[in-house]
């Protein structure tokens, strides 16, 4: 580690804040004037000279008091930060290539409110503005470009105050262990065959008819008997659907791995996947997914998918 | 750090600058060209409409175009950009299209700076106790703007507001300690421009018919006197100005080369006393005849004037001493006498009426008592004397006998040259009136006078005041009494309730103490405080060394406010707080999520002996905080049986 980069590690403290809420202390604020700042003490400057040049004593007493409000200004904008309180919240996942959201609330334990104040997630990331009233907390979040799949965790987020004068900018760092789980971007195609499994063993009735469990998408292997022409019309534009029916022996989808074209790079075949499971939980059917080294039983339902789109983002090949 | 330079100003945030320009350049029309004033307004509409319909600002090129087009109105105004007045004038233009530029939070700093510029500028004109109180209010609008440019629309008026004099009455003593202990620097650091002091009222250097006439009819003050002792007596209180010996038939004229210096023979015990002049962009200061000892820096003119070295621009103190009987210059040269006999071929008729009464009595007491015989007798005295002619002094003499001080002064010296005595116009100030409150004696403009002096052998110059002769009360109670009713004097002067003088004569003690406590707070006055806080002879160092600690005094008050952290109200929580930190150290730590319920449940599977008195503890916790009846006393003794 270089000198300079120590050097930073000790004055801006790059170590994590965990997960706990964190109040801003006053060893962690920094503040610089602005360029406005400087613009205003050249003025006061001028007008210094004039007021003397020209025996002004009220002038000199103007000069003096708006360098009193300008000092005065530095420790509000260093007020307007000391003292918050971040508290991280919990990240909901995305798909590569969306903007992961990382949710924080603010603390203001004071009467008076604190206005004005950006925080960055990371330089050009855009910042986001959040203005708390007294004795208020309000949630921000805090957007940031997900381009891989897998853990993204939130860097380093500035926070930042020029309220209320302007002349000074006060900032702090903040370090929550906060990480959103992106999930593998997905690409659409048609969904592999599905796959009769027998259960129980004893009907064998092809398809079983018993009782009416869902639709599934037709394979060219279905019966046109088991085709469901009314509800198939109510959405022209989709494939056409069969009935199912919980039975002894039903139909499930087997998303595999080695379904997909080995020809294709790694990260494109798991994109693929994705595509299929989301598919695949449109429709409702019952999939299982089967990764080199996992195998996920077959299954439906907001869980299952979650479990899946898991899978396939932190999956190591 | 990159700086968003350009942010954008939200719509709600520009009727602020408006308020702010206007608070700030307002004041200004009283005093700058009226084409300006309405161009400023005609600006301030045009941009507030522009507002209002939420229509696009004006081009660059359009702006460009307008500040030349201003620029070059106030150079064919004023002849040059540079000085007070121009420079006022491109400060009120660039703040007027300013306002047509408010695109972004730069721009609205722009503004405020502009406007802080301003708020400088009318000083000045005028630096009064209201000038101040105008100026403060000011600050605080335009402060207030600073403010809410940068809260944004979340930034309430009242809150605003608040914050705004809440950091500047924070900033008042960061002004009272700068303005006591930072170094003084006396101006001007460079010559200042012509028009600096421009517009004051006061003597002129030369007297024609009128002119002291019409500076009577002001109630300026010209200067204000602090006795050391008693108040001399009324008719002693001659205070003189510029001597005039050169006429040329119309006007007087100060004899233009140099005077040998004066010889002075002191009769009685000085008087000592302090004068607090105005500024009056002329060289002479005003004593007391004759003065004895003067200020430093002034010299003593041949013909008892007292100049300073430098034009009085600002207003100035002085001390002097004056003896009130004197003989001034016995032995006369040649020289002055001849220029004091000299006149010019016209008002025949004066100089043969002198030459007529000089054959009858040799004597020169005899002349002087028979010209103020004639005045007493056929003249009145008045504001509104009748215009004079060529023959200017026959006309008053024969025909018009109606005539102000400076008829009577110059009168009288025409018919003493004409009879042999060498006699000279002294133009000053007359008497004056003590402010009972205060004690200082105010001089006023009105109070503008001119008397004749006369050479006598044996007696040297002695002062004869013909307009005594005229109308006494003149000299003894003041011009308010010795003219008649319908006069065009000043309201103020003519004011005889009781009680509304004595409200004119706080006011203008008040005011007078403003002058000479804050106003004139000069290095000498700064010296004097330092002394009496045992800091004698204090030099710029020793300033820097206090003022910096001041300041730090100052500002570690500020931080150790802003580092202030009031702790938790609620007695319920705090004792709540206690009992986490008691479970801390028994190495149970409650996550911030985790409610009192679910630790009290946790801990009945993880640690059984600490379960049932937390259990306990957190009803009364539960019931002290959320229930109708906020008992702490269950949740101490809860806490109390802790193990």
């Amino acid at each position: 580690m270089t000198l300079f980069a120590t050097l930073r590690q000790r004055l801006f403290r790059w170590q994590s804040d965990g997960t706990a809420p964190t109040r801003l202390g006053q060893r962690r604020v920094f503040i610089l004037p602005t360029g406005a700042g400087l613009l205003f003490t050249i003025a006061l400057v001028v007008m210094l000279i004039g007021a003397i040049n020209y025996t002004l004593a009220l002038g000199h007493a103007l000069v003096f008091l708006l360098a009193g409000i300008a000092l005065n200004g530095m420790v509000h904008t260093f007020r307007n930060l000391h003292g918050l309180i971040v508290t991280p919240g919990r990240c909901e996942p995305v798909f590569a290539g969306e903007i992961a959201h990382f949710p924080l609330r603010l603390g203001n334990e004071r009467n008076s409110p604190r206005l004005g104040l950006e925080l960055e997630a990371a330089p050009g990331a855009g910042s986001t503005h959040a203005d708390i009233a007294g004795n208020e907390m309000q949630r921000v979040s805090l957007p940031l470009p997900a381009e891989r799949r897998g853990w993204l965790s939130l860097p380093r987020v500035r926070l930042w105050t020029r309220y209320p004068l302007g002349l000074f900018r006060a900032w702090s760092y903040l370090q929550p262990e906060m990480r959103c789980l992106v999930y593998p971007a997905p690409l659409a195609s048609p969904l592999p065959p599905a796959v009769p499994t027998l259960r129980g063993g004893e009907h064998g009735n092809d398809g079983g008819e018993e009782d009416f469990a869902g639709f599934r998408l037709r394979q060219p292997a279905d019966s046109p008997r088991h085709v469901a022409w009314k509800a198939s019309a109510r959405a022209p534009s989709r494939p056409l659907l069969v009935k199912q029916f919980a039975g002894g022996a039903q139909v499930e989808l087997r998303l595999d791995w080695d379904l997909t074209n080995p020809a294709l790079p790694a990260e494109t075949r798991l994109s693929l996947l994705t595509g299929w499971v989301l598919a695949a939980d449109a429709l409702g059917a019952c999939y299982a997914l089967r990764l080199p080294g996992t195998d996920i039983p077959a299954g439906t339902g907001e869980q299952h998918r979650r479990r899946c789109l898991e899978t396939l983002a932190l999956a190591t090949l | 750090m990159s700086t968003p330079a350009k942010e954008a100003l939200d719509h709600s945030a520009t009727p602020w600058l408006f308020l702010a320009a206007v608070a700030t350049v307002a004041p200004h029309f009283a005093h700058q060209p009226s084409w300006l004033s309405v161009c400023v307004a005609l600006t301030f509409a045009w941009g507030g409409w522009l507002w209002w319909q939420d229509r696009r600002l004006p081009g660059r090129w359009l702006l460009v175009l307008l500040v030349a087009g201003g620029c070059a109105a106030i150079l064919a105004e004023f002849h040059t950009l540079f000085g007070r007045d121009p420079g006022v004038a491109l400060l009120v233009m660039l703040m007027a299209l300013k306002l047509l530029e408010l695109k972004s939070r730069r721009d609205a700093i722009v503004v405020v700076i502009l406007g802080y510029f301003l708020l400088l500028t009318h000083y000045f004109y005028s630096q009064s106790i209201p000038t101040g109180l105008w100026l403060l209010t000011a600050l605080w609008l335009v402060t207030a703007t600073l403010i809410r440019v940068h809260g944004g629309s979340a930034a309430t008026t009242r809150g605003t507001l608040r914050h705004a004099a809440v950091l500047a009455a924070q900033s008042l003593p960061f002004m009272l300690v700068l303005y006591l202990l930072f170094p003084r620097i006396p101006g001007p650091l460079w010559g200042l421009p012509q028009d600096a002091h421009a517009g004051r009222t006061g003597l002129s250097e030369t007297m024609t018919p009128g002119n002291i006439a019409s500076l009577a009819q002001s109630s300026e003050i010209a200067f204000r006197v602090l006795f050391d002792g008693a108040l001399p007596p009324r008719d002693k209180l001659y205070w003189r100005g510029p001597v005039l010996e050169a006429f040329d038939g119309r006007i007087w004229r100060p004899y233009p080369g140099v005077t040998p210096h004066p010889q002075l023979a002191l009769l009685s015990q000085p008087v000592d006393y302090q004068t607090t002049l105005e500024g009056h962009s002329q060289r002479w200061l005003l004593a007391l005849d004759a003065p004895s000892t003067l200020p430093a820096d002034a010299i003593l003119s041949g013909t008892l004037t007292v100049n300073a070295r430098q034009p009085v621009v600002n207003r100035q103190r002085h001390r002097f001493s004056s003896v009130l009987d004197y003989r001034f210059n016995v032995e006369e040269t040649q020289a002055v006498l001849q220029r004091n006999l000299a006149l010019p071929g016209n008002n025949p008729r004066s100089v043969d009426l002198a030459r007529r009464w000089r054959a009858e009595n040799s004597s020169p007491q005899a002349l002087i008592d028979k010209a103020l015989d004639l005045f007493a007798r056929e003249f009145f005295y008045t504001l509104r004397p009748p215009l004079l002619g060529e023959n200017g002094i026959d006309e008053f003499l024969f025909t018009t006998r109606r005539g102000f001080c400076e008829h009577f002064a110059a009168a009288f010296v025409v018919l003493m040259r004409a009879g042999g005595v060498p006699a000279r116009v002294v133009t000053g100030y007359q008497g004056g009136e003590r402010n009972p409150v205060d004690g200082f004696l105010v001089v006023r403009q009105s109070d503008a006078h001119a008397w004749a002096e006369v050479w006598l052998a044996g007696r040297g110059w002695v002062r004869v005041d013909p307009t005594a002769a005229v109308s006494p009360s003149r000299i003894e109670a003041g011009i308010a009494d010795a003219l008649p009713a319908g006069e065009p004097l000043p309201a103020l002067l003519q004011v005889r309730t009781d009680w509304l003088r004595t409200l004119r004569h706080r006011w203008e003690a008040i005011n007078n103490a403003w002058n000479q406590q804050v106003i004139g707070f000069d290095r000498e006055r700064q010296r004097d405080l330092l002394a009496r806080f045992g800091l004698p002879d204090a030099d710029w160092r020793d300033l820097a060394i206090a003022l910096g600690t001041a300041t730090a005094l100052l500002l570690t008050a500020s931080l150790a406010w802003a580092l202030y952290h009031r702790p938790h109200r609620d007695p319920a929580a705090r004792l709540w707080q206690k009992v986490l930190r008691y479970l801390a150290r028994r190495q149970v730590h409650c996550a911030p999520w985790e409610t009192p319920l679910a630790l009290a449940v946790r801990l009945k599977a993880e640690r059984p002996e600490l379960a049932e008195p937390v259990a306990q503890v957190v009803e009364a916790y539960l019931l002290a905080r959320y229930g109708t009846a906020c008992d702490l006393k269950m949740l101490r003794a809860a806490i109390a049986r802790l193990p």
